[in-house]
């Protein structure tokens, strides 16, 4: 109950928080993509032959796939050409430990309120940080490593555990599985790698925080967890990028692989550059986010708070595949101002006696458009499966739209679909009351709007939840009144 | 406390108040009642601030100071509470915390160091035995399914909560059970004070039986038509208001 307080009084700043470059000296591809570049990013990465080889198709395949069409969104046309696919920050050597690593970058992390240092490890909190393509440093990695955890960036995981990336890369999200799966396939930089050996309980959150620093710059971060029979993995991951003029586009791609037993929870609180009020600037979010439940009782679930970018293009997923495994979606969409989203889930049940829920809660402000996007689909052999689905949508004013486009697809008649939709407003009178007990309209909203988002909001780990009841208040700034 | 002059307003078209004067000094009770639709919600409504309604001559005085400039929720922090008619439902928030919120930001207004949570709950302990409200209902979201009776009793305990200089309670009887409304009357006759006054809005003698008025106050099409003491209730609630519609049309 303090945490709301604490949200409010921490409402000083009201500008995109994180609307600062820093100087940081990088070495970057030129613009453009073609093979000569999915080259050079693989050679800077001292990349193996066969991971070049897995990017060069990748890249063949995407020359060939068009833009997804289909997203109630609009935008300009990206020039693909236009765009520099590789961008690290530049340092002498690899860094050992932290003292070794560039001070600006530390404190580029200090400003993000990641510290990599001491703070962070008294809460328990590994992280692992990604800057514009490049994975800086994780931190916890020794206590992580006796318990036979690895949490490391991508690159490192393809040099030295070869073996798990050829086996799990593009086992969930195979790289013809759509436009921008393909891209990030052909170019992906850096990101993270996170496996939990059989029986394993990881003892702490796990975190990944990327930003994008660099002007025309595109992040295309890839993340793998492979969660071993009977272990369990909370991860997190929250990024940022700086207020520019121009559209920054990310493509990012992650897969979680989860054998019987396993149940892995995965949280993200998105708060890329939206763009200003006119709808200049502000990243492109096109994201695929997919686990598969193989194993018997698995179970997976995805919270995910999108308060940022200019578009969002996001459908994290479940595919059922081992019995009785579960799939768990909790969103909060927040658009404010000209911003766009297009995000929900796809649900598919392959095993029987699955179960999924979803509950998605969208807040539409200013001009901007918010819609949910989900399928669930109950495939014949799933007998005994369930699906439950809330989608609540909020408005604030009478210029923003909010949408639903539920997909519901049951083959046998023992499984059980529900779905509940509201559409609400905030109302005046909600807000009057709060301000005849002493509340501001501006802390008003922020109370409204995070008792709107509760039940998702309470699906985060504790400190997570603080910085994004903040954000849902940031984000809908000045829409009222 | 509060001075009225000639007060009017109106909300579209729709002309609601025409000239209300009322004066409420501290330690005062004033009931208001008057046949529905005549205007008393509307009265306190515009002393809270509801913006809907378009204040368009008088004016009011709340210690000094011209109460129509103030915001909502500066009025709320000057110590002007309103007890809701119809009290709103919030989902997802419960009554404590949106009491934390409130209590905080008036303390910050008064320059007052905001509560930590232990103080807060103390004061909110005792604030719980005087209205005998169950913490269980103060957990759940507020007002979001709360029976009629369970949302005026939280009302009153927000009242408590706050301890406002100048209550007014819209018909905050209605819909309680008569042991509901001995322990609602009674938690607002332990917070009156020789500081504090009340405006009680209702429609029935019965609630007046507890929460003895000083003045009663008829409010017709807008207008106070007639005052008197507390006999004046029971006149009224022994002739109904054809009475006083009458004298009103002879005059
Ligand atoms: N938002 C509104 N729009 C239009 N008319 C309104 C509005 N609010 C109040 N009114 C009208 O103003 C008049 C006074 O209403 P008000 O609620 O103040 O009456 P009241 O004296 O409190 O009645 P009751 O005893 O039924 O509670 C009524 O005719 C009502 O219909
Ligand atoms: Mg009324």
């Amino acid at each position: 109950m303090s945490k709301d307080n604490q949200l409010l009084e921490e409402l000083t700043s009201r500008e995109y928080e994180h609307g600062w470059n820093v100087a940081l000296e990088t070495d970057s591809a030129p613009k453009g993509l073609n093979e000569d570049i999915v080259r050079f990013i693989s050679e800077r990465k001292n990349e193996p032959e066969w991971m070049l080889e897995w990017r060069l198709k990748a890249f063949r395949l995407w020359s060939k796939m068009t833009e997804p069409k289909w997203p109630n969104v609009t935008y300009p046309a990206i020039n693909y050409q236009d765009i520099i696919y590789y961008s690290a920050p530049k340092q002498s050597a690899k860094p050992k430990n932290l003292e070794d690593v560039d001070p600006e970058l530390i404190k580029t992390f200090e400003k993000l309120g990641i510290s990599l240092t001491e703070q962070k490890r008294l809460t328990g909190v590994a992280v692992d940080a990604v800057i514009d393509s490049v994975s800086v440093a994780t931190t916890f990695k020794e206590k992580l490593g006796e318990l036979g955890i690895i949490f490391c960036s991508f690159s490192e995981a393809v040099r030295e555990h070869p073996e798990l990336i050829k086996k799990y890369l593009g086992s969930v999200v195979p790289m013809s599985d759509n436009y921008f799966a393909a891209l990030n396939s052909a170019v992906f930089s850096d990101g993270s790698f996170c496996y939990i050996p059989k029986g394993v309980r990881c003892p702490m959150e796990l975190s990944t925080y990327f930003r994008i620093n660099a002007a025309n710059t595109g992040q295309f971060e890839r993340t793998l967890i492979v969660a071993e029979e009977g272990s369990y993995v909370s991860y997190l991951e929250g990024c940022t990028a700086p207020m520019r003029d121009e559209n920054q586009l990310h493509a990012a791609v992650v897969e979680i692989y989860a054998m019987k037993d396993a149940h892995v929870k995965y949280s993200t609180v998105q708060n890329w550059y939206p763009g200003d009020k006119e709808g200049k600037g502000g990243i492109y979010n096109f994201v695929t986010k997919r686990a598969l439940c193989a194993g018997d009782n698995s179970k997976v679930s995805w919270t995910q708070v999108e308060t940022g970018s200019a578009i969002t293009w996001k459908y994290p997923s479940c595919v059922l595949k081992g019995d009785n495994s579960s799939g768990e979606f909790y969103s909060v969409a927040v658009t404010n101002n000209m911003q766009q989203a297009d995000t929900g889930t796809k649900m598919i049940h392959i095993g029987k006696n699955t179960k999924s829920r979803i509950v998605s809660k969208g807040i539409s402000a200013g001009k901007s458009q918010n819609s949910y996007r989900g399928q669930v689909h109950i495939m014949k052999r799933a007998e005994g499966s369930r699906n439950f689905s809330q989608c609540d949508s909020l408005l604030m004013g009478d210029q923003c739209g909010a949408h639903t486009f539920p997909y519901i697809d049951v083959e046998n008649s023992t499984s059980k679909v529900e779905h509940e939709a509201t559409t609400s407003k905030i109302g005046e009178d909600q807000i009057f009351y709060c301000q005849q007990r002493g509340i501001d309209e501006e802390s008003a909203v922020a109370l409204i709007v995070n008792g709107y988002a509760k039940e998702v909001l309470n699906q985060l780990p504790m400190e997570f939840a603080v910085e994004a009841q903040k954000l849902l208040a940031l984000t809908l700034e000045g829409s009222v009144g | 406390m509060l001075s009225i002059k000639n007060l009017q307003a109106r909300i579209g078209d729709k002309q609601i108040l025409n000239g209300i004067n009322l004066d409420v000094k501290p330690g005062e009770v004033h009931a208001i009642m008057g046949p529905n639709g005549s205007g008393k919600s509307t009265l306190a409504s515009v002393l809270a601030g509801r913006e809907e309604f378009e204040v368009t001559g008088g004016e009011v005085v709340y210690n000094g100071k011209d109460l129509l400039e103030f915001s909502p929720e500066d009025r709320a922090r000057e110590g002007v509470f309103l007890a809701f008619q119809y009290p709103v439902e919030i989902p997802g928030v419960s009554t404590i915390n949106f009491m934390k919120t409130a209590v905080n930001q008036i303390r910050k207004y008064r320059g007052q160091e905001t509560l930590d949570a232990v103080s807060f709950l103390g004061l909110m302990k005792e604030k719980m035995k005087l209205v005998e409200i169950d913490q269980s209902l103060l957990n759940r979201s507020l007002n979001e399914g709360f029976s009629g009776g369970e949302k005026k009793r939280n009302e009153i305990f927000q009242m408590a909560m706050l301890e406002p200089k100048l209550s007014i309670l819209d018909e905050t009887d209605s819909g309680l059970d008569i042991d509901a409304l001995k322990i609602v009357a009674s938690g607002v006759n332990k917070l009156r004070n020789s500081n504090n006054a009340t405006i009680v809005v209702t429609h029935y003698q019965r609630l007046l039986e507890y929460i003895v008025p000083d003045f009663v106050h008829v409010l017709y099409k807008g207008k106070i038509v007639k005052s008197g003491g507390k006999e004046l209730a029971l006149e009224l609630e022994a002739k109904g208001y054809d009475w006083i519609k009458d004298e009103v049309a002879v005059a």
